[in-house]
């Protein structure tokens, strides 16, 4: 579904991404870890397509096509989601309204009819169960005045209802109350099926317990030093990242 | 950001969507300006002799008067000697009597604006006094209004029918010495819209006015005047719109509101007209005056207001809160794209005891768009207890477009309470992105932005106007982020 190669990128004239190489399988989820700057937020930004990065080397092939040459907008409507980090607040922009929006984008794109007001209600509805959301929020401004958890919790409830095929969730675990993270995670196992591949990107290794990944990756100043199961989880949350940072010195040093 | 920047470039290059000219007979007068134009004028729509000496008495005054320079545009000067002040479609020497009169080349041009001037889509609750240049074409619903003493139709009509209330209420809100587009307008005014709604009415339907500037280097010069009786109510939409002309055209309206004793007015504009191309040129200036009078306690007026069009925009609906406990209103959307220039905002003048004003207004500048907001707020010696709020918000969409806002305050009543907030934004690439993320491309995006930037002023408009003041928008909105 989604393969990475060699992916350099610059930002302000500094390397940030720095060779990397990733093979995402439909129905894996992949977790990526790594210490605060090491470019995980740049390696998701580049995915979704931001463009105020340079990209000096590499490829990236989503379901066999250049991801790379694709508008954002492109991106989204061929089943790529994002869940940023730090969610935009839109004042005056209902979070209904925008999915509607977002949703016939992607059925147009699809060739498939719009949904109407009354189906799309219904699904919205049943999407905001699963995420455990109350209906209020959907008529509130996107993101707006939103809590730091509420946010989070809105970008699982939005990849709910736009059913991507590639979902990349940037720390949605962060700021999350225990409860939250259990519901969270509920909902992100819910959409977990052989089509769909997600990468989750987190520094917890507590998340993992409730969204168990096939893969966990390290990823330490720009380049991916250690690839394992969730065993390597367990492991990095006992010993830390200093015990692999020199490692993968040793391991560039060879 | 590049992609946004390309989808605003290629924006920026779409047409003006109303651009076509109707071929229809016209009958002008030769372009110029003296006492025997107006005699003229006066004599052709064949009025009474006061109008001719209201007229005459703003003429002399307009003459010793000068353009105004103190607002925040530039443009070139008008000779108002190179204007023609009469130009009526000629079918409509003998007046229509219903439609069916009406020339059809006409009323495909209100087809092809989408103005729901036929009977069905009256139906819809909306009755049209459509002004083609100078003269009113079609008046509809006058009759069922007239079931309800509601009197609702062309000024012209109103002076032939009705003199002794346009006697009464002309000029007692905008007198013809006011200022100098008033008192231009006084003088040559060819027609507009009258409407008195009676005691205790409530009218049942919106009415509504549309404007259209046809002929070439035909000055605009209309007047309207509302009166609402004691306890009565009307909801009142105006919307404009104008095919491409390459030279600028002047509108100098006037409109007058009067509430009485509990009255309340809405009065709601859509104004869409020519804007002028890319680099600025052509385009409509729009020099208007609009002022309600709350005369009677308890009144109420409201403004409400989104402007997209015009080279350049110059008005200030405001309210004369005379009666006690009288309300006054002001919504605005002011958006300016390309070379565009506004300079509006309200004035709010409290004179009687607890009146209270609102004023809430959304500026966008685009491209090079310049959008002054200018509001002034009075309280009076003896308006004890007066209260006002005001907020004016601005987003800038792009870095070559401008902001600026001159609140004045003037309080003579120590009770007063004022309440002011202000804000500046720029419409943010990371707003943009989070929804081309969720599959929405730059265009709506921006557009989505803006929509959602305005939506406390949308809220006030009536429903059908409200979808189409967002369209609006987003057509307007064309050649925007920088
Ligand atoms: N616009 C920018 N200008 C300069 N440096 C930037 C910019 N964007 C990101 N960087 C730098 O790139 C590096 C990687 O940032 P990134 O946000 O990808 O880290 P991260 O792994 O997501 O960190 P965290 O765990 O704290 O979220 C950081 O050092 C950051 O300062
Ligand atoms: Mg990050």
């Amino acid at each position: 579904m989604l393969e990475i190669k060699n992916l350099r990128v610059r930002i302000a004239g500094k390397e940030i991404l720095r060779g990397i190489n990733l093979k995402v399988k439909a129905g894996e989820l992949h977790a990526i870890m790594g210490p605060n700057g090491s470019g995980k937020s740049t390696l998701a930004l580049i995915l979704a397509g931001h463009d105020s990065y340079e990209i000096t080397a590499g490829e990236v092939h989503y379901q066999g096509k250049n991801l790379l040459e694709m508008a954002p907008e492109e991106r989204a409507c061929e089943g790529l989601f994002m869940a940023f980090q730090y969610p935009i607040e839109i004042p005056g922009v209902t979070n209904l309204y925008m999915l509607k929006a977002g949703l016939n984008a992607a059925r147009k794109h699809r060739g498939q009819e719009e949904l109407d007001a009354m189906d799309f209600l219904k699904l919205v509805k049943e999407r905001a169960k699963l995420v455990e959301i109350d209906e209020s929020f959907l008529n509130r401004s996107v993101n707006e005045g939103f809590s730091g958890g509420e946010k989070k919790r809105n970008e699982i409830f939005q990849m709910a209802v736009l059913e991507p095929k590639l979902a990349v969730l940037d720390e949605t675990d962060s700021g999350l109350d225990i409860d939250a993270l259990k519901i969270v995670a509920k909902g992100v196992n819910a959409l977990r099926n052989k089509d769909r591949a997600i990468i989750i990107i987190t520094h917890y290794q507590r998340l993992l317990n409730y969204i168990v990944p096939d893969y966990v990756h390290v990823l330490v100043d720009g380049r991916i030093v250690r690839s394992g199961d969730k065993d390597l989880a367990v492991e990095l949350e006992a010993k830390g990242y200093n015990w692999i940072e020199s490692g993968a010195a040793a391991a560039s040093g060879s | 950001m590049p992609t946004e920047r390309k989808v605003i470039e290629e924006l920026a290059s779409k047409e003006y969507k109303y651009c076509f000219v109707t071929e229809i007979e016209t009958e002008s007068i030769p372009p110029g300006l003296n006492e025997d134009t107006i005699r003229l004028i006066s004599s052709k729509k064949n009025e009474p002799e006061f109008m001719l000496e209201w007229r005459l008495k703003a003429y002399r005054h307009w003459l010793t008067m000068k353009e105004p320079s103190w607002q925040n545009v530039k443009y070139t000067p008008i000779d108002y000697q190179d204007i023609v002040y009469y130009s009526a479609p000629k079918s409509a020497g003998d007046g229509p009597k219903s439609l069916d009169e009406v020339d059809p080349e006409l009323l495909r041009t209100y087809e092809k604006l989408g103005i729901p001037l036929k009977e069905q889509e009256m139906l819809a609750g909306v009755a049209v006094d459509a002004v083609f240049d100078s003269v009113s074409v079609g008046t509809t619903f006058s009759e069922k209004l007239g079931e309800l003493g509601i009197i609702f139709g062309s000024f012209s009509e109103a002076v032939q029918e009705h003199p002794e209330l346009v006697r009464k209420w002309l000029g007692t809100v905008v007198p013809s010495t006011d200022n100098f587009f008033a008192a231009l307008n006084s003088a040559v005014f060819s027609d507009g819209s009258f409407c008195y709604i009676p005691k205790g009415v409530r009218c049942p339907m919106e009415l509504s006015t549309y404007f259209r500037i046809n002929a070439a280097n035909t000055g605009q010069f209309e007047r309207t005047l509302i009166i609402a009786d004691e306890g009565s109510y009307v909801s009142y939409l105006e919307g404009c719109t104008a095919p491409m002309r390459d030279t600028n055209q002047l509108h100098a309206a006037v409109v007058e509101l009067v509430a009485l004793d509990n009255a309340q007015i809405k009065y709601s504009t859509v104004q869409n007209w020519y804007p002028g191309d890319k680099e600025g040129k052509g385009g409509i200036y729009n020099f208007v005056t609009k002022r309600g009078k709350c005369a009677g306690v308890n009144s109420k007026i409201s403004w409400t207001q989104v402007e997209t069009g015009s080279a350049i925009t110059w008005k200030y609906p405001s309210c004369i809160l005379l009666g006690d406990n009288s309300i006054g209103e002001f919504y605005s959307v002011a958006l300016t794209n390309n070379y565009q220039q506004a300079d509006t905002g309200t004035k709010m003048i409290h004179i009687g005891k607890n009146t209270r004003s609102t004023i809430v207004s959304k500026g966008i500048s685009a491209g090079h768009g310049q959008n002054t907001y200018r509001g002034m707020v009075k309280i009076q010696k003896g308006a004890d207890g007066a209260r006002n709020y005001s907020q004016c918000d601005s987003l800038l969409i792009g870095d070559k477009c401008g902001a600026h806002t001159f609140p004045y305050i003037e309080v003579k009543n120590p009770t007063a309470k004022m309440e002011h907030e202000a804000s500046t934004s720029k419409i943010g690439e990371d707003q943009v992105f989070y929804l081309n993320q969720r599959g929405i491309g730059t265009e709506d995006a921006v557009s989505m932005i803006v929509n959602g930037f305005c939506k406390q002023i949308f809220r006030e408009l009536p429903m059908e106007f409200a979808v189409e003041a967002q369209k609006l928008l987003s057509i307007s909105l064309e050649g925007s982020v920088g």
